[in-house]
């Protein structure tokens, strides 16, 4: 999947996750997370979000998360949707391979 | 009359007996009226500065406040400035409690003048800064009733009180409200001022509210107080408390508002005559609610409810649910207004709410309590004192108080608070032991202590779906998965009391991270 412009999904609400998808000059995914709970997950946010972009063949971007304690299944919507948006796809089969 | 004291058997034995009598060494009696005397108050002093002169406070002395007025509290911060002004240093502080507004203290703390900090609770930038290393003295953190306890025996020395109060007369005849105003600021009950009046060296009254004497009835009478200060505001009436304490419209507290009432209900301490108290947060005062229901349906009464008083306790109280009102701490307007109309709502101290060592303390009397929680672990531990980053941001209160008094202990709390579960297999910190906690109430669960498997029967008789506390841990980490644990620097910035005055748990300096 190829980032080609800014895409953004989620909210700054509790238990959500806003997530920024940009193009990357270089291959290579750039993370920045800030969230309410990064002692105690910030790994496994950045686990599910790598995960997801891998999953969607995703290797070059930039990507911020600005997190509200967002469970697993929310960060992994949040991100495909910002992915999607990015690539400027709309061609998301729901139920398909993702997650 | 002619004597001779030395020849009279037995008078040298007698330790109160002053020589014979002395017209000259007695004072003159006074003949102005009661009008003048008023205006002539040697106890009423012009300014705090005046007031701290004379009760002599010097370095190193330890001085203590109360917290009725809450986040509206202008006391601790006025009289602290002006104790930096005058150049002490080496102070101990010991406060019933602390709160946001109290993030003045930091500079004090780092000029030398507040050496060491005693308190229920901390809570702001002020506990931020704790936590993150500010003071090499830890703090000791006490509970309502193991402060009253260490000021009975005299550990907790107080040189000098400051106490706030929203009326005084000019000889020190201090209360929670006032009778002639509506505006003014008020609290209600002074329960854990009396206690430090009491015992303290020096007494120093702060008011924004002169009225004639007696200023009756009093939460705290002139022959405790030392002197008065007039100041133009001691509190912001917003801060210190709400008109009424609104009932919850979340629905997971409703849920478990509900579910901790039919805990109650069928736990075998729910008769006609009980006694109980509720708790402050959504879910435990909601629970109020749906009691009063039951009460209402079953014909049955309380004889008495304890602790903070809410609004809601008032209402049963004067519909007739509730016969008498132990008051250590008005929570709202409804309950200082009725501290001051309702003649079987009492003000109590905070040695007899919940001391260990006195004669006899309420909390003892209790049948059930309803408490909050900020986590629980598997072995119900509580922790009410530590946020899930380990840094403080809470009060021990009188839940270890009300925890050990109480038959039934019954802890309220969400399985889940965004991403961080409520139960834990270790809590951050230990406030309440879980020998104390018998059921924990979630929104997704009940769970009954093993040492109360009388109670599980109970509940499980009257259709209640019991769990053990790890399988409700098991399902708070299937849903949000496996916190990490907090890093700690080495250092210990809190230390932790149980009502006892042993030590229960620690709080470290939390790990600063990039």
């Amino acid at each position: 999947m190829q980032i080609v412009t800014t895409g953004v999904a989620g909210t700054m609400e509790s238990s959500d996750i806003i997530i920024r998808i940009e193009p990357n000059d270089q291959e290579g995914i750039e993370l920045s997370i800030d969230s309410s709970v990064m002692q105690q997950f910030g790994k496994q946010i950045e686990k599910v979000i790598r995960k997801t972009l891998f999953d969607l063949g995703v290797t070059s971007a930039v990507v911020s998360a600005v997190d509200k304690g967002a469970l697993d299944c929310t960060i992994a919507a949040r991100v495909s949707t910002a992915a999607y948006r990015a690539s400027e796809r709309t061609d998301y089969v729901w139920n398909g391979g993702v997650n | 009359m002619e004597f001779e004291l030395n020849k009279i058997p037995h008078l040298s034995e007698i330790t109160a007996i002053h020589g014979a009598f002395n017209e000259l060494a007695i004072p003159a009696k006074a003949h102005e009226s009661l009008a003048e005397r008023q205006r002539n108050s040697k106890k009423l002093l012009s300014s705090i500065e005046e007031a701290i002169k004379y009760v002599g406070l010097k370095d190193g002395m330890t001085i203590s406040f109360h917290h009725h007025f809450r986040n509206g509290d202008y006391v601790i911060n006025m009289v602290m400035d002006v104790i930096a002004k005058m150049g002490f240093k080496g102070l101990t502080l010991a406060a019933s409690s602390l709160t946001d507004i109290h993030e003045p203290l930091i500079e004090h703390i780092k000029n030398g003048v507040i050496k060491h900090i005693e308190t229920s609770g901390l809570r702001g930038k002020l506990a931020e800064a704790v936590s993150h290393g500010l003071m090499d003295f830890p703090i000791i953190f006490r509970s309502h009733g193991g402060r009253a306890a260490a000021i009975e025996t005299g550990e907790l020395h107080i040189d000098i009180a400051f106490l706030g109060a929203p009326s005084c007369d000019p000889y020190g005849n201090a209360n929670g409200y006032n009778r002639d105003d509506e505006n003014g600021s008020c609290c209600g009950s002074l329960g854990y001022a009396k206690l430090d009046a009491v015992k303290a060296d020096k007494c120093v009254i702060i008011t924004d509210h002169l009225v004639s004497f007696p200023n009756a009835p009093f939460g705290i009478p002139e022959s405790h107080v030392d002197c008065v200060v007039k100041v133009e505001s001691v509190g912001d009436p917003k801060g210190i408390m709400s008109g009424a304490t609104r009932y919850t419209k979340n629905p997971k507290e409703l849920l478990i508002a509900k579910t901790a009432a039919d805990v109650i209900e069928a736990s075998g301490y729910f008769n006609d005559g009980f006694s109980m108290q509720m708790g402050s947060g959504g879910a435990s005062l909601a629970t109020a609610r749906f009691l009063r229901e039951k009460m209402i349906n079953k014909n049955i009464k309380a004889r008495f409810a304890l602790g903070g008083i809410t609004g809601q306790i008032v209402e049963m109280h004067e519909e007739g649910l509730v016969q008498k009102i132990l008051d250590v701490q008005s929570f709202d307007l409804v309950a200082a207004n009725s501290l001051k109309n309702n003649r079987f709502h009492q003000q109590i101290d905070a040695s007899y709410y919940a001391s260990y060592v006195n004669r006899g303390a309420a909390v003892n009397q209790l049948d059930f309590v309803i408490l909050s929680a900020l986590e629980i672990d598997t072995d119900f531990n509580i922790n009410v004192l530590t946020g899930s980053d380990g840094v403080i941001r809470g009060a021990i209160g009188g839940h270890p108080d009300t925890a050990a008094g109480a038959s039934l202990s019954v802890v309220v709390a969400p399985l889940l608070r965004g991403r961080i579960p409520t139960i834990v297999g270790k809590v951050n910190t230990v406030v309440t032991p879980g020998c104390t906690v018998d059921v924990v109430v979630t929104d997704q669960g009940v769970a009954v202590n093993p040492r109360r498997p009388e109670i599980k029967e109970r509940l499980e008789a009257a259709g209640i779906p019991v769990f053990t506390i790890d399988q409700l841990r098991a399902r708070a980490e299937r849903i949000v998965g496996v916190p990490e644990p907090i890093q700690y620097e080495d250092r210990v910035v809190g230390v932790v009391m149980y009502r006892d005055n042993s030590v229960i748990d620690v709080i470290r300096q939390v790990k600063e991270i990039d």
